[in-house]
């Protein structure tokens, strides 16, 4: 339980709280830590919709990435049809879940947490040197920014860019039956390159995201949270009562 | 609450379900045409015929020739004759629109037999016709025509191999075959619609022997199995050649020398008049039917492949499928070794002549991957007149088309090679003179310049008097044995790096294509990744003494 908040809850809403004069400042700031007091709560930071999503963006990347290459000719572990049947049967569960989570994003704000942000060389610097030498990790999770500045950064170009540029060809790619007329000698060149081009980088990106799971303070630490949705942050003490009397539930 | 939340994810699960299903339900939305009864099929003709034709006073007899059976047919249908003049099976002739060309058997040179001038009784075994031995023939003659060779229903109608289209008038025997003379007033009698072994008598037998020249006709479709042809199943479907080449007062739909590469009119309804003996005059352009994923999906892809591959080039996954190997080399270089001054043969295993002194080289093959080809339509021939360059492989038939063509499709062909002879002073092919009992024909004498003299100029042409063998290739589109769906060529025969069509070029293809730069590039990235990770783990497991007590914050 938090240390500064003593006195019992629930407390009348309306009763004067001069602490929090400066709290709604801090807390859009995203500053880790807020002067008037904080503790460390074990809180559900993935709610329930974000785990699935992950994990089933997770499994059809995978399996889109395999089908995906055996198209392509790379490989052929699995019929050419078989693959094909695969891919467009994943590719097209994977749009609708990103039109679901986008729809989500937009309603939940959680958007904002793909803004760029402050701090990123330290991050950089920190995943570089200071991580070896045990070092603190310069940033510090909170709720409403759940992610340092090169998640941010890394899952904004995973979304802006790398997702739209496959859908985009893959959808294109899957539609081809219906503008091939238009398409010329080049047509589905251009489109197979920029889907090869992207799904490289998605494979990359998968690669590294994969192993950065590995780097928190135990090795399955960040998958784990990412499995149960708990995680223990920095919370400033509004927070917290904030959370004790609407949220409850997230709470540990 | 956690019944709502349970709502709500099986919400999404339906909602994920219902727009796949509209997604790709669309493609089975048009249901399968049945093709209904198959009323071309002679047996059923026979019995729903309202004559017959062995109560007729004109064909009583008795007969000698086939000229006086087809002046009692003339009795009552007097137009036949006529309407069979206008047709290529008569005229041997046929003008090219699209080139300009004048083609036919009478003119184009084949990489086969070669030609018919100068060796007609031989080639004119199969004329529908009579008594066409040499350039005299009067096209005019009503009498000349041979109805009985397409509607005889007696199987008991054979023309000799050399007698211009006549049968036998005493029994003739030509190895251990015996050619009987016809019982002419039975097989008068006995007329009705074609049946696949009249069409074939000819056309299973064309270039001198079973299976010959086409790769996808031969005698195993007399009486083919389903896995041989869908179509003509006899047990099955059991079409005639009719069924699909429709004839119009004598006139057959389909044509060599000018296709119908992409048909698209479309299926033609039930009782539409139909000219054409395409896939699509029934199927349509859309196929392949599937009323729900997963199966409307590859419905959808197979679909999407219409526009530029023909039917024929999934749906006859090989040639010569039926057990009759077909010919796939004729070298004429190396014919005239004699041994004992006598012409000698070899063969194979089959039985099938690998060398005739009077020929050259053969070789067969059965169970063959076609030759892929774009194809308008448009067959250019290397006739007697054209300039060849012999320091290539000339091709006797050239076929056009491309990928940007939207009249082109990928389509399957017997790829014929050879070795011709040729005038090696005016670099053409040339006609030669084969059969007869003369002093110039190849097959008596085995002089080439004699034999190429005597043929060009049975042609008005003039000839150098030096012979020279050329390569040459000759294309026969694919058409019949096509196979059950399960049996058509798989998509990774094409869709992988050395495929059927690792040979086309112009267009991208997943799975055979791919930018080799990018995918450096990309596979550099993917394994740049890798060892950067693998370094940077290794980095930490080596140094993780050195910590703090405190570790990662998180």
């Amino acid at each position: 339980m938090s240390e500064t908040n003593d006195s019992a809850l629930p407390r009348p809403l309306d009763a004067p709280r001069p602490e929090l004069a400066n709290a709604r400042d801090g807390l859009i700031a995203g500053e880790a830590s807020v002067p008037w007091g904080k503790s460390r709560r074990t809180v559900m930071i993935y709610s329930r919709y974000e785990r699935f999503w992950h994990w089933s963006q997770a499994a059809l990347i995978f399996t889109l990435a395999f089908s995906g290459f055996v198209v392509h000719g790379s490989f052929a572990l699995i019929g050419f049809d078989k693959a094909v049947m695969i891919h467009t049967i994943a590719a097209v569960v994977l749009i609708l879940l990103w039109i679901f989570t986008t729809f989500w994003h937009f309603t939940t704000g959680q958007w904002r947490q793909y803004l760029p942000k402050t701090g990123l060389l330290a991050v950089v610097r920190f995943y570089a040197w200071g991580i070896l030498r045990g070092a603190p990790h310069p940033y510090s999770k909170n709720l409403w920014r759940k992610q340092n500045a090169l998640q941010s950064l890394a899952y904004l170009t995973f979304m802006v860019l790398i997702g739209p540029a496959l859908w985009a060809t893959g959808i294109l790619y899957l539609a081809y039956p219906l503008w091939a007329k238009l398409a010329g000698a080049t047509g589905l060149t251009v489109v197979a390159f920029v889907h090869t081009a992207a799904a490289f980088m998605m494979i990359a990106f998968v690669i590294i995201h994969v192993y950065m799971t590995t780097t928190g303070k135990t090795v399955g630490h960040y998958v784990k949270t990412m499995i149960t949705g708990y995680d223990t942050v920095e919370m400033a003490a509004v927070e917290e009562a904030y959370l004790e009397r609407q949220q409850p539930n997230i709470l540990r | 609450m956690a019944a709502i939340r349970r709502a709500a994810v099986a919400a999404w699960f339906a909602a994920f379900v219902a727009s796949a299903t509209i997604a790709f339900g669309q493609t089975g939305a048009t249901p399968v045409a049945p093709s209904g009864p198959v009323t071309s099929r002679p047996d059923l003709a026979k019995a729903r015929s309202t004559a017959d034709h062995s109560k007729f006073e004109a064909l009583k007899g008795p007969f000698a020739s086939g000229p006086e059976v087809t002046k009692a047919c003339l009795t009552c249908h007097t137009e036949a004759s006529k309407q069979v003049h206008k047709s290529i099976h008569w005229s041997w002739a046929f003008k090219n629109e699209a080139t300009g060309q004048t083609l036919g058997k009478k003119n184009v040179i084949n990489a086969f037999c070669g030609n018919l001038t100068s060796n007609e009784p031989r080639c004119t075994s199969c004329h529908a016709g009579y008594g066409w031995k040499d350039a005299t023939f009067d096209f005019t003659s009503e009498t000349n025509v041979d109805c009985l060779v397409c509607h005889d229903r007696t199987g008991g109608y054979r023309k000799t191999p050399a007698g211009a289209g006549h049968p036998a008038t005493t029994p003739l025997t030509i190895g251990k075959d015996v050619y009987n003379p016809p019982d002419w007033a039975k097989v008068a009698q006995n007329v009705g619609i074609p049946g696949r072994e009249n069409c074939g008598a000819c056309h299973f037998y064309g270039g001198g022997g079973d299976g010959v020249k086409h790769g996808d006709l031969d005698s195993s479709l007399v009486a083919p199995s389903k896995a041989l042809d869908v179509h003509m199943d006899a047990k099955g479907l059991n079409f005639t050649c009719e069924t699909c080449h429709q004839s119009d007062a004598h006139i057959f739909a389909g044509s060599r020398y000018a296709s119908t590469a992409k048909d698209t009119q479309g299926a033609i309804h039930r009782g539409a008049e139909r000219h054409v003996a395409s896939c699509e005059s029934c199927h349509g352009d859309q196929p392949h039917k599937a009323a729900a994923p997963p199966a409307a999906i590859k419905a959808y892809y197979l679909n999407g492949h219409t526009d530029k591959l023909a039917c024929q080039s999934c749906h006859i996954p090989e040639m010569a499928r039926g057990g009759v190997p077909t010919k796939t080399l004729w070298d004429w270089s190396t014919a005239g070794k004699l041994k004992d001054g006598k012409p000698y043969a070899e063969h194979d295993a089959k039985g099938a002549d690998t060398y005739l002194s009077i020929k050259g080289t053969f070789k067969w093959e059965e169970n063959v991957a076609p030759h892929y080809a774009w194809f308008d339509g448009k067959v250019r021939y290397t006739l007697v007149d054209e300039k060849i360059d012999p320091t290539k492989i000339v091709e006797v038939n050239k076929i056009a088309g491309s990928h940007d063509d939207p009249k082109s499709r990928i389509w399957p062909f017997k790829a014929m090679r050879g070795r011709q002879a040729y005038d090696k002073a005016n670099d053409t092919l040339v006609y030669m003179n084969v059969f007869g009992q003369n002093d110039t024909a190849y097959w008596t004498n085995f002089n080439w310049e004699k034999a190429i003299d005597a043929g060009m100029k049975s042609a008005g042409l003039q000839f150098s008097g030096q012979v020279g063998f050329v390569d040459t290739v000759m294309y026969w589109p694919l058409a019949h044995m096509v196979a059950p769906k399960e049996q058509a060529v798989a998509c990774v025969s094409c869709h992988s790096r050395d495929g059927r069509l690792a040979n086309l070029a112009g267009f991208y293809m997943p799975g055979r294509d791919h930018v080799r730069w990018l995918d450096m590039l990309g596979y550099l990235a993917v394994f740049g990744a890798l060892a950067g990770v693998a370094a940077h783990g290794a980095l930490r497991f080596a140094m993780r003494g050195r910590r703090g007590a405190s570790g990662g914050i998180h």
